[in-house]
């Protein structure tokens, strides 16, 4: 490049290598991520494999206080704000299945608080999977903990032993279901990472479509076996932590500043 | 001798029409559960002959339940999901009526055969997705009223 090109006011040749340059890295961007939408984004006909692991990363700086996005995303998305209570006067009866809680912790020391949400963490090693009596509660092979209804008896076993209280037990019949999301009395349930959306090729979940609307971007999902994956290069570029690491379940929800 | 064979096989070919007399006349008299105003109503057949539907559709279920719940298998040709959205039928209000009711699909079969399902204890009877889905679940279906208002 010579002085005279980069002094000259205006260089319609190199205007027009810049715009057909932004042209192409923007079609490079944008054709990788349609063409992956156009194919994968159909039901799925062969069994998941253990190629991928689903985990989530939750950067708590970002996670604002006072904000619920997330949770009222997977409510609707999921049917729990389906749920109606049973009664107006019992504390009991008005219990509802939740997937996601807002957490807010102090550090009493220093009086920092930080704000996280918690779900499912779906560990490696899931405890609940190892005390469940009938095998309803399961890992599928890539990676989500999840209950099969058809099998759950509602003992409750994976609710004591989930050091995350991340599972909600359906108390009271129910009406007016969503079809992708069945639910029923006397099952224990907890996230499964949109697992509809996955057997179906879409690329975020309802918590990750919430935060990222807030305009907080504090989730971000994928897959932890891809180091390509944003999730995977996110995870290389900030120190993060699994909470009761000291129980080496390895989780594959992942949370940074805590 | 030679008679005594055209006889036995005159027999043979009389108790063979007869056969298909009967069959002719059980195969009128089969009550058939499709229901009127159902997308099924319009189609020709099932996703399996009809026969082997009406003895197999249990195990059909039963197989792509464990395939659809542990192996994310969401191939749709023994989903529940599936059976819903062709089955159902709309009132006069154009909302899907529940499948599962005694005088509708799976509810009427199931009622006259003293089979008890808590499936739609769960399930949904209805095609109940996240609004713009269950219009377009209405749509394909020719009906073009207000979705269910159970759900969304
Ligand atoms: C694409 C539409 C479609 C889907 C999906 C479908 N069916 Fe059908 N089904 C039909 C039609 C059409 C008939 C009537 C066939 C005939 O006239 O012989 C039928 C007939 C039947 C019958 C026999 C009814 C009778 O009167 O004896 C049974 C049982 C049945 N279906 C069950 C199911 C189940 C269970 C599912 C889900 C796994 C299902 N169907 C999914 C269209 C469908
Ligand atoms: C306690 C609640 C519950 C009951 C009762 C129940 N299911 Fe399910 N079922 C579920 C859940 C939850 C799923 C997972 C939905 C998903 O991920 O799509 C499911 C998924 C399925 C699927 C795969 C999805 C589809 O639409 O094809 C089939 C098939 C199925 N169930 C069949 C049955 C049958 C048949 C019965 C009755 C014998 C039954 N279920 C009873 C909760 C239940
Ligand atoms: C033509 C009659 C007929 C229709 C229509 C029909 N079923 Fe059935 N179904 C039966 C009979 C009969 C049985 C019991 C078979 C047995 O016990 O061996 C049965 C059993 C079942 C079972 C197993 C129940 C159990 O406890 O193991 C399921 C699940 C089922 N049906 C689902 C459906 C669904 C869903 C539909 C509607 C889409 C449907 N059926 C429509 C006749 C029917």
């Amino acid at each position: 490049m010579n002085e005279d090109k980069t002094t000259t006011p205006v260089d319609s040749g190199r205007r027009g290598f810049l715009g057909t340059a932004a042209g192409v890295s923007a079609a490079a961007l944008v054709a990788p991520g349609v063409f992956l939408h156009s194919v994968a984004a159909a039901p799925r006909t062969e069994a998941v494999t253990d190629a991928v692991r689903w985990g989530l990363l939750i950067d708590t700086a970002k996670c604002a206080d006072g904000c619920s996005a997330c949770v009222s995303a997977c409510e609707r998305e999921n049917g729990l704000d389906l749920q109606e209570p049973h009664s107006a006067t019992s504390k009991w009866e008005q219990q509802q299945a939740a997937w996601i809680r807002k957490v807010k912790l102090q550090d009493n020391q220093t009086g920092r608080i930080t704000n996280l949400p918690m779900m499912c963490q779906h560990c490696e090693d899931p405890p609940c999977v190892d005390v469940c009596p009938t095998g309803a509660s399961f890992k599928r092979a890539d990676g989500i903990v999840m209950v099969d209804r058809h099998l759950c008896i509602g003992c409750r076993y994976c609710m004591m032993a989930c050091p995350y209280k991340a599972r909600s037990f359906i108390h009271q019949p129910l009406t007016g279901q969503l079809t992708a999301v069945p639910r029923g009395k006397g099952c224990v349930e907890s996230c499964n990472l949109c697992v509809h959306r996955r057997d179906n090729g879409e690329d975020s979940t309802a918590c990750v479509d919430a935060c990222a609307a807030e305009g907080h971007g504090a989730i971000l999902f994928g897959d932890l076996k891809d180091p390509n994956s944003a999730i995977s290069q996110r995870l290389r570029e900030i120190p993060s932590r699994q909470i009761r690491e000291d129980l080496v379940l390895n989780t594959g929800v992942r949370y940074a500043g805590v | 001798m030679a008679k005594a064979v055209v006889r036995i096989g005159l027999v043979a070919l009389g108790l063979v029409w007869g056969a298909f007399a009967a069959q002719a006349a059980q195969a009128d008299e089969v009550k058939r559960y499709v229901v009127e105003g159902s997308q099924a109503a319009e189609r020709s057949a099932c996703v399996e002959p009809t026969e082997r539907m009406r003895r197999m559709h249990m195990e059909f279920i039963q197989h792509q339940r464990i395939a659809t719940v542990h192996e994310g298998i969401r191939d749709t040709q023994y989903s529940l999901t599936g059976c819903v959205d062709c089955h159902i039928s709309y009132d006069a209000n154009r909302n899907p009526r529940p499948i599962n009711q005694p005088d509708q699909f799976c509810g009427a079969c199931h009622r006259y055969a003293a089979v008890d399902l808590n499936c739609f204890d769960c399930h949904a009877s209805v095609p109940n997705r996240p609004a713009a889905d269950a219009e377009a679940a209405h749509r394909a279906a020719g009906v073009t009223g207000a979705p269910h208002g159970g759900g969304h």
